[in-house]
């Protein structure tokens, strides 16, 4: 079996990586220079110059590009190339304010494509396999990226778009799928569908899972693993970049192999903007290293991580980043314990609440209070006290363990958290600390 | 038989209940039984009316509220009427989840509701002991 998509490249020393990255760099900063006039200033104001760009080593001389930039620039500010050599836009959900719209030309799609085709091929992926993508298509780059990875390998796809569980599963039988793309959350709802329809997981042809496109657990891992029967790799990307397959897991299961000859990755102090080393903890920062239609340069992600250069037993060089362990912009220590929303908010969709929910933090007598607000929902009430007290009960519990702090639980009416932009307002932190 | 009960969720903070009493009284509705179980986020309003429907028209828009099964049985106004209903119902370990009581307008009826673990059985038991319970029509007929 096929070990790897590109072995070349993908077990390439580390001496050979740099070596390509030096390469590519030179010429995509001069690009970016030459057809982004946005950067250029930039660039300018920082004293910067392609000149001055020699290998990767001088990438942390370049001007960070944020998401502030990126909605000052929208719609073509950061187009790289005209729109007539663009064949393709995607575009995030934008839930906070303007979209990002990125675009794509054939080389982008290819580079994207091969970096999904890396991720299926990881995951045991060949030509005989069947492919499930249950990620939805449309502007969202889930479905397009992880269909065009397939079709890369060979595999016979399956192009479900999200929802319709019923049919999903009804597919997912018949024409045998072996391996399902999706986010972890509706692969956990497939498991439990299954098995709400009297299948085990053995009944299934399942063998892997390739999800993400937002936080899970290990125990999340564990759960999908156990209730599917399959292997669950986790993958990683943003619109900004391509999509997914930015990074992708390996069978080893101990992060995701970052695919380094297209994305040069860096970790920074969020605060000052200084390169961090291998090993500590900080913000992913991403530079383009080929791209045409929209390149970008030291791109703050918000995503906390740690790289790792550790040996892989799979084989692959490339550097490893953890799972997001949350962003740089939210996260609050409560009792001394770290705590992320998106963790918050993580458990609440894994107990079946809804993500109407409203995070507050206060200092009583030199202690911390940490109070959870959630809309009651039809499917919660009860006429029962006993039956609420349990369920607040339950989530407790589940917050507790995955936070390690337990926060009070309190229902509160439907449509009553307070909403700005048609967004909930998700933290509200009283202390001073700052 | 049983009659339906409307329960409603109400935020444990002051006027909720008076703004939900405030809705119904607006639509013409009127309250045969109430009771309120509370903690210290919210409150329970359990209701028994005149008009169902109406009563759901008008408080769902922004209120969840739920209908539920529950007993509503007849006794005479005298000391140990109700023990003799719970004692048949202890004695079929049958659960009651919450009770609350009403008085009929004539002088020496009394109304309990029971809300049940077991309907169906509870139903049959009373029915065998010839204790009478009210359904739905006798509440809506009652009141007008």
């Amino acid at each position: 079996m096929k070990r790897y998509y590109q072995p070349e490249v993908e077990t390439a020393s580390y001496e050979e990586i740099r070596q390509i990255q030096n390469e590519k760099i030179v010429k995509q900063v001069r690009y970016v220079y030459e057809n982004v006039p946005y950067y250029r200033n930039l660039m300018e104001k920082k004293g910067v110059t392609p000149d001055d760009i020699k290998s990767v080593d001088d990438i942390k001389k370049l001007p960070f590009l944020s998401k502030d930039d990126l909605r000052e620039a929208y719609p073509y500010g950061l187009l790289g190339t005209d729109l007539k050599n663009c064949v393709r836009i995607q575009s995030t959900s934008g839930t906070t304010g303007k979209r990002v719209v990125a675009f794509y030309t054939q080389k982008d799609i290819d580079m994207w494509e091969e970096c999904c085709a890396r991720a299926i091929v990881a995951a045991g992926g060949t030509e005989e396999d069947v492919v499930q993508v249950c990620y939805g298509y449309g502007l969202f780059t889930g479905g397009p990226g992880l269909n065009g990875g397939s079709h890369k390998v060979g595999c016979l796809t399956l192009p479900m778009s999200s929802g319709n569980t019923d049919r999903q599963i009804q597919f997912m039988m018949d024409l045998q799928s072996t391996i399902l793309c999706c986010t972890p959350s509706y692969a956990a709802y497939i498991g439990e569908s299954l098995a709400e329809q009297g299948y085990k997981p053995e009944d299934n042809k399942l063998k892997a899972g390739i999800f993400g496109a937002e936080p899970w657990t290990e125990e999340m891992r564990q759960e999908i693993e156990k209730s599917l029967g399959i292997k669950a790799y986790d993958i990683y990307g943003l619109t900004e970049t391509s999509g997914p397959g930015v990074a992708f897991e390996c069978e080893e299961q101990t992060g995701m192999h970052i695919n380094e000859d297209h994305f040069y990755a860096e970790v920074i102090d969020p605060k000052t903007g200084e390169v961090l080393p291998d090993g500590e903890k900080g913000e992913l920062v991403f530079t383009s290293l080929d791209k045409e239609g929209f390149p970008l340069l030291r791109y703050r992600t918000k995503d906390i991580c740690i790289l790792s250069r550790k040996k892989c037993s799979c084989g692959r060089t490339h550097v490893k980043m953890t799972k997001p362990l949350g962003r740089s912009d939210d996260m609050m220590i409560i009792r001394g314990v770290n705590v992320f929303p998106s963790q918050i908010e993580a458990v609440l969709l894994k107990e079946g609440y809804p993500p109407n929910y409203q995070i507050v933090v206060d200092r009583v007598n030199n202690s911390d209070t940490f109070d959870i607000y959630v809309e009651c929902t039809p499917a919660m009430f009860s006429d029962i006290i006993a039956d609420m007290q349990a369920k607040e009960k339950k989530l407790n519990l589940a917050m507790r363990s995955m936070l390690g702090i337990g926060p009070k639980i309190h229902l509160v009416a439907p449509k009553t958290i307070a909403r700005s932009e048609g967004k909930a307002v998700r933290v509200i932190d009283k202390r001073k600390l700052h | 038989m049983a009659i339906t009960q409307l329960s409603a969720f109400l935020e444990n903070t002051s006027g909720t209940l008076c703004d939900a009493l405030t809705t119904l009284t607006e639509a013409g509705v009127n309250i045969r039984a109430l009771s309120v179980a509370d903690t210290k986020d919210f409150g329970i309003l359990r209701i028994i009316v005149s008009d169902i429907e109406k009563t759901k028209a008008a408080l769902s828009n922004d209120t969840l509220v739920k209908e539920t099964p529950v007993i509503a049985v007849k006794m005479n106004d005298k000391t140990g009427a109700l023990k003799e209903v719970l004692s048949i119902f202890k004695a079929e370990k049958i659960n009651v989840e919450y009770v609350y009581a009403f008085t009929g307008s004539a002088q020496g009826d009394a109304y309990v509701v029971l809300r049940v673990d077991e309907l169906e059985k509870a139903e049959t038991i009373l029915a065998q002991n010839n204790i009478k319970t009210l359904n739905d029509s006798d509440i809506t007929d009652y009141l007008k």
